[in-house]
């Protein structure tokens, strides 16, 4: 790790300088631009913090006429379904991941990881409308009503499943989101596999260890803050997705128990009523939710960096 | 003992299973997904989408001034991204390899990077949209720029800090200025990493509609000025998609299916190529 100093003084110090102010230049922008976008959302949602102060966050009305905003209902929708598609692409992922890194014979794992590669690069709107036109019709015709009635019919958890079988809702938004971050943590759970000292597991083999003792028992412990990151990185990914939930979710402004009602997410309601609001407190209030949004998403992705640069350092890696 | 050694396969083969079925479950939605847009796509595909420009509700039409929209706005948007991108990633991987603002700016622009990007969208907003009075094909160029930034900044700075070190210390070595180095010789040695950052990063905001929605909004005409709303395909498969016209819904497929088509083509060729290039 040397530092790259040259000891002869050239003559062309003041090219090297130019160079570096504007490479340092560049550098500093992506640091303004991530200030000024967290300042602007923040003067924006002025108004709106404002009027309501923290009963912003615990206010359910959304009345645009008579100007009374509360961020809970999206607030809620965006919790649930991002903690729907975690609940479905968190084992999927690491199954995935398990698949590329010990069980798949080496010829067939580079095609599998393009084609996981492939479903990540897949623009969200793609599966918005693929989830609105085949996805929904399909979770109506056939899961919705299974659901009422057999999950729907229990005593306690029977209210979360009961519901018209409309296909648009929390589940089904949930379930698409699913699909979309399964890529992104499957990628980065792979690397994490992959980053996992083979003598260690060799070790493990040595002993006489299963396969699954060897991921349970070696990989896993040892890569647990990295998968944990590469859950977060996908949290960050559900919790700002826009276009996927805003086509299946529904737009609705009413608080439901019911994962099969359709609700409301931060992100889906800026999309839909960003360009509608007539009113400067109606965009504030707009605004002041994509604030939110940018606060939890900076936190839950600046926890994902800081819990996989560990491995990453473990490995060698400076980045 | 034979009963522990019985249960420990059983579950080593449950673990097995459920790692292919997990795959195979990951691959059955990128097909159900490919299947849909071919079928749907196929059918609405024909010569008037690339010559004529899109309809007003319920009669039929094009996409040509939605392309040119969005082809206007990507390169506007690498235009300004790119070098900008290029330069702050030269700074992580040579220039401040080591300083503080360096390590900083790294982990910042992965957050950025992930970043929802209709909070760009937003933010873009606030700075253009409101302080010029209109939405703008400018405004749009800039948001998808930004998001642009930080994929160019991340590949950009592997891409030079995979040029081996002896190359640096031979031309210092040789008493060439450090600029020299990084201008005439790293970038040289970079050049087809550093440009297939840029291609995955043209292939991700292709189909960015979020930041596009209240900045280049959308323009049912023909317009070539950057400084009125603009068309794109994206938000016109947002707009037509929600709407309850068949004929609309059709464009909207038939965008879709080009749009897929660039990405995951752009995606794939990419990949070989950088493949190739490791051999």
């Amino acid at each position: 790790m040397t530092a790259y100093v040259p000891i002869v003084k050239s003559r062309s110090a003041a090219a090297d300088r130019a160079f570096n102010l504007v490479t340092a230049g560049a550098a500093w922008l992506v640091l303004i631009l991530l200030g000024a976008t967290a300042a602007s959302m923040a003067w924006g949602g002025r108004l709106a913090f404002e009027k309501f102060g923290l009963g912003f966050i615990t206010s359910m009305n959304w009345d645009a006429v008579g100007g009374d905003f509360g961020a809970l209902v999206p607030i809620y929708g965006t919790i649930v379904t991002s903690i729907i598609a975690l609940v479905i692409a968190v084992p999927v992922s690491l199954g995935i991941a398990l698949f590329l890194t010990d069980i798949a014979p080496r010829w067939i794992r580079g095609p599998i990881g393009i084609a996981v590669e492939l479903l990540a690069a897949i623009p969200s709107i793609i599966y918005g409308m693929w989830g609105l036109f085949v996805f929904a019709p399909f979770m109506a015709l056939h899961i919705d009503p299974w659901l009422s009635d057999t999950l729907g019919t229990l005593p306690v958890i029977g209210a979360v499943f009961t519901g018209p079988p409309i296909g648009i809702g929390m589940l089904t938004a949930g379930i698409v989101l699913g699909i979309m971050v399964i890529p992104f943590i499957a990628a980065v759970a792979r690397d994490v596999f992959n980053a996992v000292p083979p003598p260690l597991k060799e070790s493990a083999v040595a002993l006489g260890s299963t396969r699954w003792e060897v991921l349970s028992r070696v990989t896993l412990p040892y890569a647990r803050s990295a998968i944990i990151g590469a859950v977060f990185l996908g949290l960050g990914r559900a919790l700002g997705e826009t276009m996927a939930v805003t086509f299946v979710l529904g737009n609705a402004h009413d608080l439901s128990i019911s994962l099969l009602m359709p609700s409301n997410s931060i992100a889906a309601a800026i999309a839909n009523e960003f360009t509608e609001a007539d009113s400067e407190l109606y965009r504030s209030a707009l605004i002041a939710l994509a604030f939110l949004l940018f606060v939890v998403t900076f936190i839950v992705l600046s926890a994902a960096k800081l819990l996989l640069m560990r491995i990453n350092r473990a490995h060698g890696r400076t980045h | 003992m034979r009963a522990v050694l019985v249960r420990r396969r059983i579950v080593d083969a449950i673990a097995f299973l459920f790692a292919i079925a997990a795959t195979l479950f990951g691959l059955f939605w990128l097909f159900w997904i490919l299947w849909t847009t071919l079928a749907n796509g196929f059918g609405a595909l024909n010569l008037a989408l690339f010559t004529e420009m899109t309809p007003p509700p319920g009669s039929s039409g094009g996409l040509l001034n939605a392309f040119y929209g969005s082809i206007v706005m990507i390169g506007l948007a690498v235009f300004i991204g790119a070098p900008l991108g290029v330069a702050a990633g030269t700074y992580l991987a040579e220039h401040g390899r080591y300083s503080r603002l360096a390590s900083i700016v790294s982990f910042l622009n992965d957050v950025l990077l992930s970043a929802p990007s209709i909070v760009i969208g937003l933010f873009v907003y606030e700075l253009v949209v409101r302080t010029s009075g209109h939405f703008s094909g400018y405004a749009g160029a800039l948001a998808l720029a930004m998001i642009l930034l930080p994929i160019i900044v991340r590949t950009s700075d592997e891409a030079l800090r995979l040029v081996p070190d002896q190359m640096r210390e031979a031309a210092f070595a040789l008493g060439i200025p450090r600029w020299r180095v990084t201008a005439q010789i790293l970038y040289k040695a970079a050049m087809t990493a550093i440009l297939t950052g840029v291609l995955l990063g043209v292939a991700r905001i292709a189909g960015e509609t979020a930041p596009l929605l209240f900045t280049a909004l959308n323009n049912q005409f023909w317009s070539s000025s950057l400084s009125a709303p603009l068309a794109n395909v994206p938000v016109v498969i947002f707009q037509y998609a929600m709407s309850p016209y068949d004929e609309w819904h059709a464009l909207a497929w038939a965008g879709a299916l080009v749009l897929t088509l660039f990405v995951l083509g752009l995606n794939l060729v990419v990949r070989l190529l950088a493949r190739r290039a490791s051999k």
